[in-house]
């Protein structure tokens, strides 16, 4: 009895996982699929749509958009990140509680929201749509979350390991040098990596800000999907799960590779 | 102590200027923007005037979407309930040696990008999609049967959406259950499934309910499976604020119904939070 109970449960999960990955799996194996259509039934294997990918430029130049477009972002939101962790976890002081709801908000806020509120504003200051507003608002959308990662990573580093540096004979540059930096390192990678996910992954905030100039991946699928559900939207699907599936995977490795050694 | 406080204070400074000159300053814009008024040239006039709201609430056209909105929601709250209870119990109770494995599967849909996610769907419910084509190939059907383009599809895109949300924050409550209450329970001769009743499930509301309040919230706020995977009669209001800034650029209307969705959330999360609290989803994202 207890044990068709649990194999009921075992199964209900594993139906579960299918359906959270087919689809993605079907994108995937579709990408292969040389038939003119992305469709059913396969009728070969080919990399054909991926070297149809390689020569159209628009798609090059929104991959060259979201790579330049998250390198802005993770090394700003994660300088940003870094400086108010180390607020929180170095000191005490009044209404720390509700600075951090404050700095966190935006993970409960609809990207909707904060889409036409940008908006709105540069109107207001009679801008128009540039990349520096999308650097912005991927600023302010990977924040909370790069708050979260480098805290809770912060948080083992203890004053007490400067200080014994710095009674040994360290100056404050070497201190950081051989003690902070390389304390910190992981911080620094975790939140570089996961504000770059984000950005590169992001659409619907993003269809608000890009332009016709400024298209990044995810926008330039949008668009590509408003014709017709082609193989070579598959292909470039595959190609941006596979990037944002293996540098976090890659990341995560890093980080506990860096934070064995540093300790 | 009072001389140190500026330190904290300077190394917020760059956070708390991002937040409140690129996310507070805007919302109060939106605010603003919903009493102007837009000529018919198309440009805005700075007015205090409550015409967008009149116009919201004047038919019965604006507010069905938003109670399409508040249906469709919590249909994908019940739904996420019902598939994500399971697989957390399965995650937090197997002792499987897969469990990192299992773990890791659940978090990688937050690495996928939305817009892949959500088209994915038409690969499988489409006229020459999976499920037709399995169909057809076994006789089952003579011709694809029409299965996008309804709240059925929207539904589906949602839930592949929002199931790993709900997921971990039940599996992080199944998880800081202390597991000798169960054997307490068991040995004071309840059965499995009592044991489960009286201690599990009471136990884990709080990450049960903190998920149904991201679910929500997500769903409400969201445009891009409606739009994607549904028909001109499951738009819901985010779509309709799509529409109104970047399609007809009515900046007074579109921020008035942006409005009306604020207003929604910040009335469902603050009575969320008067009784049952927020502190759990900060948790469940740490």
């Amino acid at each position: 009895m207890k044990l068709s109970g649990w194999s009921l449960i075992r199964f209900y999960t594993i139906m579960v996982y299918v359906f959270m990955f087919a689809p993605i799996v079907v994108v995937m194996a579709l990408s292969f699929n040389p038939k003119q259509f992305g469709c059913f039934p396969m009728s070969g294997f080919s990399l054909k749509w991926y070297a149809e990918l390689a020569t159209d430029s628009a798609i090059l130049n929104a991959f060259k958009n979201s790579m330049l477009l998250g390198a802005c972002t993770s090394v700003v939101s994660t300088t940003i990140g870094i400086l108010a962790a180390m607020a929180f976890v170095r000191f005490d002081f009044p209404g720390k509680n509700t600075i951090n709801t404050l700095l966190l908000a935006p993970i409960m806020i609809p990207e909707v929201i904060l889409g036409v509120a940008l908006l709105i504003f540069l109107r207001w200051l009679q801008q128009p749509k540039s990349f520096a507003l999308l650097v912005i608002g991927h600023v302010v959308l990977t924040l909370p979350y790069v708050l979260l990662i480098v805290q809770a990573r912060l948080v083992g580093i203890k004053r007490e390991y400067e200080e014994a540096a710095q009674s040994l004979g360290a100056n404050p540059l070497q201190t950081f040098k051989e003690i902070t930096f390389p304390l910190l390192a992981p911080a620094i990678l975790g939140g570089v990596l996961f504000s770059f996910t984000i950005s590169l992954d992001d659409i619907t905030a993003t269809l608000f800000w890009a332009t016709a100039q400024n298209q990044t991946l995810p926008v330039k699928i949008f668009g590509m999907l408003r014709n017709s559900i082609s193989p070579e939207i598959n292909a470039l699907g595959t190609i941006m799960v596979i990037l944002t599936v293996a540098i976090p995977l890659a990341a995560g490795y890093l980080i506990r590779r860096f934070s064995t050694r540093a300790l | 102590m009072q001389n140190k406080l500026w330190k904290p204070f300077a190394l917020l400074t760059p956070a708390l200027s991002a937040v409140f000159f690129l996310l507070v300053i805007p919302i109060g814009f939106i605010v603003v923007y919903s009493f102007w008024l837009r000529s018919p040239t198309g440009a805005d006039i700075a007015a205090f005037q409550f015409g967008n709201y009149a116009k919201f609430f004047a038919d019965s056209f604006y507010p069905s979407i938003l109670l399409r909105t508040i249906r469709v929601s919590l249909e994908t709250v019940l739904l996420c309930l019902v598939m994500g209870y399971i697989p957390a119990y399965f995650l937090s109770h197997s002792k499987t040696k897969n469990k990192g494995l299992l773990m890791l599967l659940i978090m990688l849909p937050f690495w996928i990008s939305f817009i892949i996610r959500t088209m994915s769907w038409i690969n499988i419910l489409g006229d020459t999609g999976l499920i037709n084509h399995l169909l057809i190939k076994v006789h089952l059907l003579s011709r694809p049967l029409g299965m996008l383009y309804n709240e059925a599809s929207v539904l589906m895109g949602l839930l592949q959406y929002l199931l790993p949300f709900m997921i971990l924050n039940i599996y992080v409550s199944l998880e800081g259950i202390d597991k000798s209450l169960l054997d307490a329970a068991r040995s004071m001769g309840c059965t499995e499934w009592q044991a489960f009743k009286e201690v599990t499930l009471p136990l884990s509301l709080p990450g049960l309910s903190a998920g149904c309040l991201l679910v929500f919230v997500l769903t409400a706020g969201t445009y891009l499976p409606p739009m994607i995977l549904g028909g001109p009669g499951n738009q819901m209001i985010a779509n309709l604020i799509f529409a109104r800034v970047i399609g007809t650029l009515d900046w007074p209307f579109g921020s008035a119904i942006s409005v009306v969705l604020l207003t929604l959330l910040v009335i469902i999360v603050w009575t969320y939070n008067r009784y049952l609290g927020i502190a759990q989803i900060f948790k469940v994202l740490q």
